[in-house]
């Protein structure tokens, strides 16, 4: 008797982690993307580790069609918790010049691609899938964190704050500034690293 | 009496523009932005390219996994 209901359990617990990982292997492209906007190294681990909590916790997904938010909200939970643990919440002094600056106006100043007539859009499309990583690296995590959740995995800021555990106002400030620093970020990283060579005499 | 006066300026305009986009904006701070955009060119131009940048943003945001990484995270979750 033993022997078969241990046998049962063992099928019982296979057929859940083989309905975890069929549930979850779609979801693993867009969940890995969310971990690498959100750290610069570490990003396996951080999807490793959100993985081993949602199976934990499978229990608590009510419906398959949740498993995408479901899991990114657990991804971020880790995230927020690891930020913690390595005292990486830290408020940033403020930059000098910040609030001036426009990217739009800036673009019209220099502009970079003076044979372009859609210049603005020419700049955007010159950013690859990994310069916007990398200008995202560029920003504390305070501000890169509310950034990507929102404008790039579609979280609204009330979620927001309760992921990140932080009220509504600090994250529409921080929002704010996110904004600002990003596109600060994206200008200079298109200077540094002469990305609209090329580009100019289009 | 000047049909600009009254109005915000540019920077208090452009500070709340993404905020606006959100529909994060009080009724009346949403007024404002609305009649500085009616009178200034430039900030339409703010505007346009606000949105685009979020637009590019969301784009951005779906992403490949590579293979040898999707592998090892499958094998992760059979081997847990």
């Amino acid at each position: 008797m033993t022997g078969s209901v241990r046998t049962s359990e063992v099928v019982a617990s296979d057929r859940t982690k083989d309905a975890f990982l069929r549930l979850v292997a779609p979801q693993l492209p867009s969940l890995y993307g969310l971990a690498r906007r959100l750290v610069r190294d570490g990003a396996e681990d951080l999807v490793q580790e959100a993985l081993l909590q949602a199976y934990r916790s499978f229990g608590s997904l009510r419906e398959d069609a949740a498993t995408s938010r479901w899991l990114k909200t657990i991804l971020v939970n880790v995230f927020r918790d690891d930020l913690r643990r390595r005292g990486r919440e830290v408020e940033e002094v403020p930059v000098a010049g910040l609030e001036e600056f426009s990217l739009y106006r800036t673009l019209v100043e220099v502009d970079p691609m003076p044979y372009s007539d859609t210049m603005h859009h020419d700049f955007l499309i010159a950013f690859g899938r990994e310069d916007v990583r990398e200008v995202l690296m560029r920003l504390p995590e305070i501000y890169r964190a509310p950034l990507v959740l929102k404008y790039m995995d579609g979280f609204s800021t009330k979620e927001i704050a309760r992921l990140l555990d932080a009220p509504l106002g600090t994250i529409l400030a921080r929002l704010h500034r996110g904004r600002r620093r990003f596109e600060r970020e994206m200008w200079t990283y298109a200077e540094e690293s002469n990305l609209l060579a090329g580009r100019a005499d289009r | 009496m000047s049909q600009t006066q009254g109005l915000i300026p540019c920077s208090e305009a452009v500070a709340k523009l993404w905020d606006y986009l959100d529909n994060a904006v009080a009724p009346q701070d949403q007024e404002k932005v609305e009649r500085h955009l009616s009178f200034c060119r430039a900030c339409c131009g703010e505007l346009e390219f606000a949105k685009e940048l979020r637009a590019f943003l969301a784009s951005t945001g779906a992403e490949e996994i590579p293979e040898d990484v999707k592998a090892g995270l499958e094998r992760f979750v059979q081997e847990m």
